[in-house]
C-alpha cells in the first residue's frame, strides 16, 4: 500500500489578534507560530496506520519554501519514508487549483494506491486541493473520510455527513479520499524524532522541474482585499472582579428561569 | 440574461436546508440583474422534491434514474459539466456541504471554470462577480474576484441566507434522459450508519454547558461538569472535544454534530467556528466565557465573560451552589 499525503504548514491563529498586511491581501505573518495544518496531522497518522498493517510506503508533499519543510521532517519523524517539496517562491501568487495542478504533477510518477489530503486547511479554508487533484488525477475519491479499511483492493470508507450521519462506501483504488479529524489519535513527535528523521530522503522540486506551462497555473480566484469582520452588536462583556462577575452570571440564569 | 444554477442537495428522500438558502441567493441575484434561476435535481423518484422548489426556480431540469439513487460526485459532475455547456449559467451554486465539497472541486476542473467555496455572499460589482468569504477561522474576511470566465462555481455556506421564498416563480419542469447510464461506477454505496447515537439527548436539554478547545487537557474537564452539575444542566462539547476523544460523539454539537435549542448555552472555551454556531441557532439565550476578547463566539453571545477559564469556573459554580442554597 503506498500512500501519498499532501501535507501544508499553516499559522496558529487561535487566540493571537491578527493584522492585516499593508497591500491587504492577507496577514502579517512574521509574528505567528506555524504548525502542521491539523487534518493534514491526521491524514499522515491515517497513512502510517496503513502502512504499520499492510506494508508499502508513505510519501510526504508540500508545496513551500524552506521554512515549510518543518511540517515535512514532522511527517518523516511520525514514519512517512520520504518526502518531497516543491519550490515555487511565493506561494501566494497561486490559487487551490494552482497547487492541486502541481501536486498532481508530481503524484503522477511516485507509485500510489491512495493518495490523502486533509478536508481543509486551517488558514484559507478553501478545501478543494484534494478533490481537485481526484480529478486531474482521473481517479476516484471520497471526502470527510472517518475511517478506512482496505479490503480486496478496494478501501471501504466512512464520510462524514451533515447532522451525525456516517455514508459508507467501496472504493476502487487508486483514489484519493480527504481525511477528517478525529479519524486517530496523531502520535506524538519529540525533538529527538525530528532529528532522527533528518536522515530520511527530502527531495526539493521546482517548477522547471515539473514542466508545467506558467500560464496553467494562473489564478482563477483572486483575493481582492482581506478586512477585519464588520462589527456587530456582539456580547454584553460582564465585567468587575470575578465575584461581581459570578454574580450577574447567576442573575441572568435565574432571569432565564434555569436556576430553579 | 442569463441562467443561474443551483444543484438541489436532498437525502433519503428529503430536501436539504440549504437548497432553499441557495434558491432565495439566485433569486435575489435574478431579480437585481435579470437573470433566471434554473433549480438542477438528480435523483430516482424525485417528483416531491421539485414539487416542494417549483415556486422557487423558472426552471427544474431533472435527471431521474435509478442509478441516481444515492449521491455520487462523479455521476453528478458528469451530468452538470453537460448541462453547463449547453447553458453557460453565470453562476452554478452548489452546497458547502460533505457532498458539496467533494463535487464542486472536480466539477471546476471538468468544466474548466473558476471555483469558490463556502462563500458568505455574492455580489455583482460592474459585471464582475465577487465572493465573500471567511478566513482564519472567522477572523479575517475576503473578498474573493476571479479570472474572466463564461461562468463560475461558487459552494455556499449553510444557514447565511434565508430559507424563504423570493419572488413569484413557476418552475417549468425539463425532465431529461439519463445520459450516463452506462458508465461504469467507480464508487459503491453501501450503507448510511448513524455515527452520533448515545444515552444523552442534547436535544432536549434546558441548559447545557458546552466545552471546547480551550479547557487544554482532558483532565480539566470536571471543571466543566461541576458547574453544570450545580446548575442541573447537561454537558455538551464542540469537535475538537470528539476529535481528541475526550467526550462522545452524541455530546457533540454543530453541524456534523447535534442541533441544540436550549434556554440556555454556556460555550466554555469554544472559540466559535461557523460549523459550531450552525448548532446553536436555536439556543435562547449564549453566554460565552473565552479568554481571547476576538474570539469569534462573541460575536454571536448575548452575554460574554472574558477571562482565564480555570480562574472563573470554580467561582461560577460557587455562586450558583450558594445562590440555590441561599
Amino acid at each position: 500500500m503506498d500512500i501519498v499525503v499532501c501535507v501544508k504548514r499553516v499559522p496558529l491563529t487561535e487566540e493571537v489578534d491578527l493584522v492585516i498586511d499593508e497591500q491587504k491581501k492577507g496577514i502579517k505573518k512574521d509574528q505567528l507560530a506555524f504548525v502542521l495544518n491539523d487534518w493534514d496531522n491526521y491524514a499522515i497518522e491515517e497513512a502510517i496506520l496503513l502502512k504499520e498493517k499492510h506494508g508499502g510506503t508513505v510519501t510526504a508533499i508540500t508545496v513551500g519554501n524552506e521554512d515549510d519543510e518543518e511540517v515535512l521532517r514532522r511527517s518523516l519523524a511520525m514514519g512517512a519514508d520520504r518526502a518531497v517539496r516543491i519550490e515555487v517562491g511565493d506561494t501566494s501568487r497561486f490559487d487551490s487549483f494552482g497547487i492541486s495542478k502541481m501536486l498532481s504533477r508530481v503524484v503522477k510518477d511516485l507509485p500510489f494506491d491512495l493518495v490523502f489530503t486533509g478536508v481543509l486547511a486551517d488558514d484559507d479554508y478553501c478545501g478543494m486541493v484534494g478533490m481537485m487533484m481526484a480529478e486531474q488525477l482521473g481517479i476516484d475519491h471520497a471526502n470527510m473520510v472517518t475511517a478506512i479499511e482496505i479490503e480486496d483492493g478496494k478501501a471501504r470508507t466512512t464520510s462524514e455527513l451533515e447532522g451525525g450521519l456516517g455514508e459508507v462506501s467501496l472504493i476502487e483504488l487508486p483514489a484519493l479520499l480527504a481525511i477528517q479529524t478525529g479519524i486517530n489519535e496523531p502520535r506524538y513527535v519529540s525533538i529527538l524524532g525530528i532529528r532522527k528523521a533528518a536522515k530520511k530522503e527530502l527531495k526539493i522540486m521546482d517548477l522547471s522541474d515539473l514542466g508545467i506551462p506558467d500560464e496553467e497555473l494562473s489564478p482563477r480566484a483572486i483575493i481582492d482585499e482581506v478586512y477585519l469582520p464588520p462589527e456587530t452588536e456582539g456580547a454584553q462583556i460582564l465585567a468587575g472582579d470575578p465575584d461581581k462577575i459570578a454574580s450577574d452570571f447567576v442573575e441572568i440564569l435565574t432571569k432565564k428561569g434555569v436556576m430553579e | 440574461m442569463s441562467e443561474l444554477f443551483v444543484i438541489v442537495e436532498h437525502r433519503l428522500g428529503e430536501i436539504r436546508e440549504i437548497t432553499f438558502e441557495m434558491l432565495w441567493k439566485a433569486g435575489e441575484l435574478a431579480q437585481e440583474h435579470s437573470h433566471t434561476v434554473t433549480a438542477i435535481l438528480l435523483g430516482h423518484e424525485v417528483n416531491p422534491i421539485a414539487e416542494s422548489i417549483s415556486d422557487r426556480a423558472d426552471k427544474i431540469i431533472i435527471f431521474d434514474d435509478e442509478r441516481l439513487k444515492n449521491f455520487n460526485a462523479d455521476i453528478y459532475k458528469e451530468a452538470i459539466a453537460g448541462l453547463i455547456e449547453e447553458s453557460k449559467p453565470t453562476l452554478t451554486l452548489i452546497g458547502n456541504t460533505s457532498w458539496g465539497m467533494e463535487l464542486a472541486p472536480c466539477l471546476a476542473v471538468r468544466a474548466g471554470l473558476p471555483l469558490a467555496t463556502d462563500c458568505i455572499d455574492i455580489m455583482f460589482k460592474d459585471d464582475k462577480i465577487i465572493a465573500q468569504r471567511q478566513m482564519y477561522s472567522g477572523k479575517i474576511f475576503s473578498n474573493v474576484s476571479f479570472a474572466s470566465s463564461a461562468g463560475y462555481i461558487l459552494t455556499i455556506r449553510s444557514g447565511v441566507f434565508s430559507k424563504d421564498r423570493i419572488g413569484d416563480r413557476q418552475a417549468e419542469i425539463v425532465k431529461k434522459d439519463f445520459p450516463l447510464k452506462d458508465v461504469p461506477l467507480k464508487k459503491d454505496f453501501i450503507e448510511f450508519v448513524e455515527t452520533a447515537a448515545g444515552d444523552i439527548d442534547i436535544t432536549q436539554a434546558e441548559l447545557l454547558v458546552s466545552v471546547g478547545r480551550g479547557i487544554g487537557e482532558e483532565e480539566n474537564i470536571p471543571l466543566v461538569k461541576e458547574l453544570a452539575e450545580a446548575l442541573n444542566g447537561v454537558v455538551s462539547c464542540s469537535r475538537p472535544i470528539v476529535d481528541k476523544n475526550w467526550l462522545p460523539k452524541y455530546l457533540q454539537v454543530g453541524t456534523s454534530g447535534k442541533s441544540v435549542s436550549p434556554k440556555v448555552y454556556i460555550a466554555v472555551g469554544i472559540s466559535g467556528a461557523f460549523q459550531h454556531l450552525a448548532g446553536i441557532s436555536g439556543a435562547g439565550t449564549i453566554i460565552a466565557i473565552n479568554k481571547d476578547p476576538k474570539a469569534p463566539i462573541f460575536r454571536t453571545a448575548d452575554y460574554g465573560i472574558v477571562d482565564d477559564l480555570f480562574k472563573i469556573l470554580p467561582v461560577l459554580k460557587d455562586k450558583v451552589l450558594e445562590t440555590k442554597k441561599g
